[in-house]
């Protein structure tokens, strides 16, 4: 009786979360009640006697996958859901009609009698715990699965990076790179083509300057190491 | 003792508001989290029915069910990214390039 009572509370719960996932404009909000939907179900598998997989539940779905989400979410900096115009409402009205459908079809199912099937034995399984016992069933059984999950994190971990990644040329969304020169040391090579006839430590010319960012020339260079030819020969 | 109806029915009513969401809304995060909430319902399903029949193989294959929407979600999100970079927008309605 309590259980029952428990699982409609977290039923409760995660229906209108769900219903505000979906009905919410701002997308903060939404993932915001995503992540209390995910926690009431970690819940309600709690009292189905899955406890492992609710505590799976909370630390993956509402710990890692959210994270992700609020994260693009904040990344994208997205505004509100403005949506309008003739196309997007058919499109709209025909959503609404299919989920009527569909709730109606349900409230067709449960009106008639359906079989339940066996009645579960009143003894949960086993008596040393639900995460042993999913352990032993995954690593005996389901081993190969299991190792192949690993491959498809893997696959996926590098297809996210390689998508993500800007591609060459194009510098969208990057700063663009200014080379940093003011504490390179100029090699010999450079200094004798250098355009004003370069010598360490005067400055350029104001028109070498000219239209260029200030810091790329910033004229202190680094006296001259022993690798240069003139420390050496002073020495 | 809870009865098979009630998760069963919750999982129904999840997975409708799932669909609800992706028919409905315009924005791809959202109806990306509408595709987990019908994850989740099937989720809900196998538990269900994990608990029904006293096997541990429904537990079991919604553990693999979570690997999979991790996966899903970092893929996911990195195409959402990179569609934002490409047209400063995440609402679906602006991808028609299939279009003739």
């Amino acid at each position: 009786m309590i259980a029952q009572a428990i699982f409609a509370a977290f039923a409760g719960v995660l229906v209108v979360s769900g219903l505000l996932v979906v009905l919410h404009k701002n997308p903060v909000t939404s993932a915001l009640f995503l992540i209390a939907a995910f926690c009431s179900l970690a819940g309600i598998y709690l009292t189905l006697h899955a406890e492992f997989l609710g505590l799976v539940q909370v630390i993956v779905y509402a710990g890692a996958i959210m994270v992700l989400f609020v994260f693009v979410i904040m990344y994208l900096n997205l505004k509100n859901d403005v949506e309008s115009g003739v196309q997007t409402a058919v499109r709209r009205g025909m959503g609404w009609i299919l989920g009527g459908v569909l709730v109606a079809e349900a409230v067709l199912f449960v009106s008639r009698r359906w079989s339940i099937g066996p009645p579960a034995p009143p003894e949960a399984l086993g008596a040393a715990g639900n995460t042993q016992a999913v352990g032993q069933v995954l690593y005996s059984r389901f081993l190969f699965p299991f190792e192949i999950t690993s491959m498809v994190l893997l696959v996926a971990m590098v297809g996210a990076i390689m998508i993500s990644k800007p591609r060459r040329g194009d510098t969208a969304g990057t700063p663009t790179q200014v080379p940093h020169r003011a504490n390179v040391t100029p090699t010999p090579a450079e200094l004798a083509t250098a355009p004003h006839g370069g010598v360490a430590g005067s400055p350029p010319p104001p028109h070498a300057v000219e239209g260029r960012p200030r810091e790329l020339y910033i004229p202190e260079f680094d006296p001259p190491d022993e690798r240069s030819p003139n420390a050496e020969g002073s020495r | 003792m809870i009865p098979l109806s009630w998760p069963l029915l919750l999982s129904a009513a999840l997975f409708t508001t799932g669909i609800v969401g992706v028919l409905v809304r315009r924005n791809a995060i959202v109806i990306f989290m509408s595709v987990e909430l019908m994850l989740n319902a099937g989720n809900l399903a196998f538990v269900a029915f994990a608990r029904q029949m006293n096997s541990l193989d429904g537990q079991v294959f919604v553990f693999f069910v979570m690997t999979v929407a991790a996966a899903e979600v970092a893929v996911g999100l990195a195409i959402i990214v990179n569609m934002f970079r490409l047209r400063e927008s995440v609402f679906v309605d602006e991808f028609n390039l299939l279009k003739g």
